[in-house]
């Protein structure tokens, strides 16, 4: 192989250590080519754990053109100037490696799990993947006849159907407001040239992020990765996400199936991840409904009443927008009333202060369970690539705690009457419509 | 998104569809004078530690019209003892940085957290505290029949697939109890008692028909002293029913048809095979494997890449299991397709395993995926230690330590009598999901 590092030089930027997490000795570095190196040596086990983020999600679907970048990260694997895509899975399953491609409205996403023996082919087949992908007109049709199917087959599941129509509602016109597939019909229609140009535009070094976790050095990983991408250059930098104009409030929407269970989604806008209040968020929604047992919503819709077997409630953060939900089935007859009571609870984390001991319970679980989010190399792989991408420093592990803990049980009023809008709910019923309310 | 269950169903383990093991060779093995056996394995890669505790009694252990009896038992399990209070237990692990939770199968009930070193004794007393005193309050019993209610409604009622699977699963096994679904059939759900719970918690929650899996960030030294300070006191009960029932071999194919509201249809096929204490276990998982173990396998690449029959398509050999269980194959119709084109396809591709031996490298790329498999598996410490569990509920954890060299000595006509003896179409179930689009009445 032949060495070439004149055009991706590595700038190691910062070396941290981390008490809180000593284990995850985070490095990051810029390559030459922009993009984002996130490592953690972890050499406990022969293998390695990749996650890259990169800038190329539904937001950036042109109008009628809708489920492009999905369909783009979906044919990533699919054939590349080297290599068949049946090619690419033998090589693949052979060495027993897992390589993944998903997209979000937000970013698109490619995992790669593959023992330490074979992370060269495994790099090699990434960078592939990465920059020569060729979109053959026969995946091209294969991919839309699947991704069709899935759309026909996601009407199965009520809690789906619920998710769609309450971020329809939400979120009019807008690419968080409709599933990052498309519909049959936009897909039916997209065209290999606006696939390839997409994929020109949108899959640059410089949009993306690059988490290694597993049994490699920083410095290996670094000249393995330049080598790999040496003939990646770089194009129009990642923008930040525009947040929906248009926010629905107030529906209520009722979704007819042959269910014996209502499912249901109460829930209206969010924070996005910058805002200030994101961690007196964290320790309300904990009170209100994200702390299973610990929680209120559980505790009388669950124990004391035997409503549902699940209720739970989060407020999910992306850059510029999120959304908040609280989730919950009980059968068709019983919805008005659950319904009723989860109403009642989100109105009472607004009028009344928690008790020190429900706040001490949240922060306490908040900080000392904080070290299970990273307890794999997967999931530090994964959270490695999420700090960057929110911008939260490598030493966002050390400070967390602090963040919790200054948290005030008026802090918590304060955000529940800020960002608990029961005017504002949207309610979504997926049930039995004829049996609701037949108590 | 912090999605919260509270306790999850395994019908037949899908948990590992490559069975691989933990590092054997380090687990450790005390057992008490009660008859309660504890596994440790120390792993020092992650600041955390799982303590669970098996109990050997599932829905395998129920009787005709007491389906989901241990289920719900698991439910009540969290109903509080003289020393704490109802969900009180959830509760305390949380406040402690913890995570917990259960879940019942055909063959086990486990209970089980994950923290910090530092706090993981609070788990110990808790679980020990619970094995010999929970209460099971009568107060707490109806409202949770009603969880229950709702939790079936939600994993199997409004769930096309799975109440195919349940349904195949009664016609799979006619004598076995097997063939009743964890979660209990509804009606048997609505008649259990309270007292049905009491008996079946004397009878089977003992430290002798109970074992511990501890693995992750502890010293053995440290933590055997409190594990055999909060149970060892617990006196040993007396040996619970043995369960006898055999399934009579299969003389020719059984299918059923459920007609449901659903979007595509879903075809299934059971075939009877042995557990993992049988020599044939590991060319079943390899089997397994050449069928459906990545895009390049069998019947991923003919029936959902070259011929768009099925949008997804599954096989999974089910060893880890007490007694005799199911080789499943199973495939979801493409938009425009027939269930029957896919089954005549599937058994084409069935037929060609057994007329044909399967390739050298074919065979390689199999073994080679069970062994990545059996690395990537140990990424997670709740990971080993399920795995642990597992072989030791089956028969014994030590059986972790033959698996992979098992595999490595499979052979291509190995694949080919396995293929013949036991996917045998006069010995399988054949389950179809046909979809129907009434309007809701």
């Amino acid at each position: 192989m032949k060495k070439s590092l004149a055009l991706l030089s590595i700038l190691p930027i910062c070396l941290l250590a981390l008490p809180a997490t000593a284990n995850m000795v985070p490095q990051r570095s810029v390559l030459g080519n922009g993009m984002i190196l996130l490592t953690s040596e972890q050499r406990a086990l022969p293998m390695v754990s990749i996650e890259l983020l990169i800038d190329a999600g539904s937001r950036h679907d042109m109008p009628k053109q809708e489920g492009l970048a999905n369909l783009t990260a979906r044919l990533l694997t699919y054939g590349t100037q080297r290599r068949t895509a049946l090619q690419i899975s033998e090589t693949l399953d052979f060495i027993g490696a897992g390589l993944s491609a998903g997209c979000g409205e937000d970013l698109a996403t490619v995992s790669m799990t593959v023992l330490k023996k074979d992370l060269a082919t495994g790099l090699e087949l990434l960078a592939e993947v990465l920059t020569q992908s060729t979109f053959p007109q026969e995946e091209i049709d294969r991919q839309k006849q699947s991704i069709i199917a899935s759309i026909k087959a996601r009407e199965e599941n009520p809690g789906d159907i619920a998710q769609r129509r309450f971020a329809a509602a939400l979120y009019p016109q807008s690419p968080y407001g409709r599933p990052v597939e498309g519909s049959e019909a936009s897909v039916k229609g997209l065209e290999p040239q606006s696939l390839r140009a997409f994929y020109e535009r949108y899959y640059r070094p410089n949009r993306t992020i690059l988490s290694v976790v597993g049994d490699v050095s920083h410095q290996e990983i670094a000249q393995a990765l330049n080598q790999a991408f040496r003939s990646w250059p770089r194009g129009e930098p990642a923008t930040a996400p525009v947040a929906p104009s248009k926010v629905g409030s107030g529906e209520t929407l009722q979704v007819n199936k042959d269910l014996t269970q209502a499912n249901i989604i109460l829930g209206h806008a969010g924070v996005g991840r910058e805002n200030p209040d994101y961690y007196s968020i964290q320790v309300m929604n904990y009170i209100l409904g994200g702390g299973g047992f610990s929680s209120r919503t559980l505790d009388s819709i669950r124990n004391e009443r035997g409503l549902a077997y699940s209720v739970y409630s989060y407020f999910s953060a992306e850059k510029g927008h999120g959304t908040f939900e609280l989730v919950m089935q009980t059968k068709n007859e019983t919805a008005l009333e659950a319904i009723r009571i989860a109403k009642a609870e989100i109105r009472r984390m607004r009028e009344d202060l928690v008790t020190e001991e429900e706040l001490s319970d949240a922060k306490d679980y908040l900080t000392g369970s904080f070290p299970l989010r990273f307890d794999t190399n997967r999931k530090v792989a994964n959270f490695l690539a999420q700090v960057e991408y929110f911008q939260l420093g490598l030493d966002y592990p050390d400070r967390y705690a602090d963040l919790i803990k200054k948290v005030t049980r008026e802090d918590v009023q304060h955000v529940a009457q800020k960002y608990l809008k029961p005017e504002a709910l949207i309610t979504v019923i997926v049930a039995n419509q004829k049996k609701i309310g037949d108590q | 998104m912090s999605q919260f269950i509270f306790c999850l169903i395994v019908f037949v383990s899908m948990l590992f569809s490559l069975p691989g093991a933990a590092d054997a060779t380090k687990v450790q093995e005390i057992v008490l004078d009660n008859g309660l056996k504890v596994l440790l394995l120390e792993d020092h890669k992650s600041p955390v530690v799982t303590f669970q505790v098996w109990y050997r009694v599932g829905s395998r252990n129920e009787k005709d019209g007491k389906s989901g009896l241990s289920h719900f038992l698991e439910h009540m399990m969290f109903k509080g003892t003289q020393k704490t209070k109802p969900e009180e237990y959830s509760r305390i692990i949380a406040k402690n940085g913890g995570r917990s939770n259960a879940f019942t199968s055909s063959d086990v009930t486990v209970y089980f957290a994950t923290m910090s070193r530092d706090k993981i004794g609070i788990e110990i007393d808790l679980e020990a505290d619970r094995m010999a005193n929970a209460l099971l309050g009568e107060t707490y019993f109806e409202p949770e029949k009603k969880v229950i209610q709702e939790e079936r409604r939600l994993r199997t009622e409004d769930s096309p697939v799975s109440a195919l699977g349940e349904v195949a699963g009664a016609v799979a096994y006619m004598v076995h109890p097997y063939r009743r679904p964890v979660i209990g059939w509804m009606e048997d759900i609505l008649s259990l008692t309270r007292q049905d719970l009491v008996d079946h918690y004397k009878l089977y929650y003992d430290p002798n028909n109970a074992f511990i899996v501890m693995a992750g960030d502890f010293s053995t030294a440290e933590m055997l002293p409190k594990i055999k300070a909060a149970f060892g006191s617990i006196p040993r009960g007396s040996e619970p029913p043995k369960v006898r029932a055999e399934e009579p071999p299969q003389q020719g194919e059984r299918r059923v048809i459920l007609k449901k509201e659903a979007e595509l249809p879903f075809v299934l096929m059971y075939y009877h095979t042995p557990n993992l204490k049988s020599p044939d276990s590991y060319a079943l998982d390899v089997l397994s494997v050449v069928l459906a173990g990545g895009r390049s396998s069998r019947l991923y690449h003919d029936l959902v890449y070259q011929k768009r029959l099925a949008r997804s398509v599954d096989a999974d050999y089910n060893g880890l299991s007490m007694d005799p269980s199911v080789f499943s194959v199973t495939a979801q119709v493409m938009p425009g397709k027939e269930p029957a084109e896919i089954e005549r396809e599937i058994d084409s591709l069935l037929d060609q395993v057994k007329s044909e031996l399967i390739g050298d490298r074919e065979l390689q790329k199999a073994k080679n995926q069970i062994e990545s498999a059996f690395v990537f598996g140990q990424d997670s410490i709740f990971g080993q230690a399920m795995k642990i569990g597992y072989y030791e509920a089956v028969g014994d954890w030590r059986l972790m330590d033959s698996y992979l060299d098992g595999i490595r000595k499979v052979t291509r006509e190995d694949i080919q009598r396995v293929a013949r003896q036991y996917l045998d179409r006069d010995r399988r179930t054949v389950g179809v999901l046909i979809p129907t689009k009434e309007s809701a009445s």
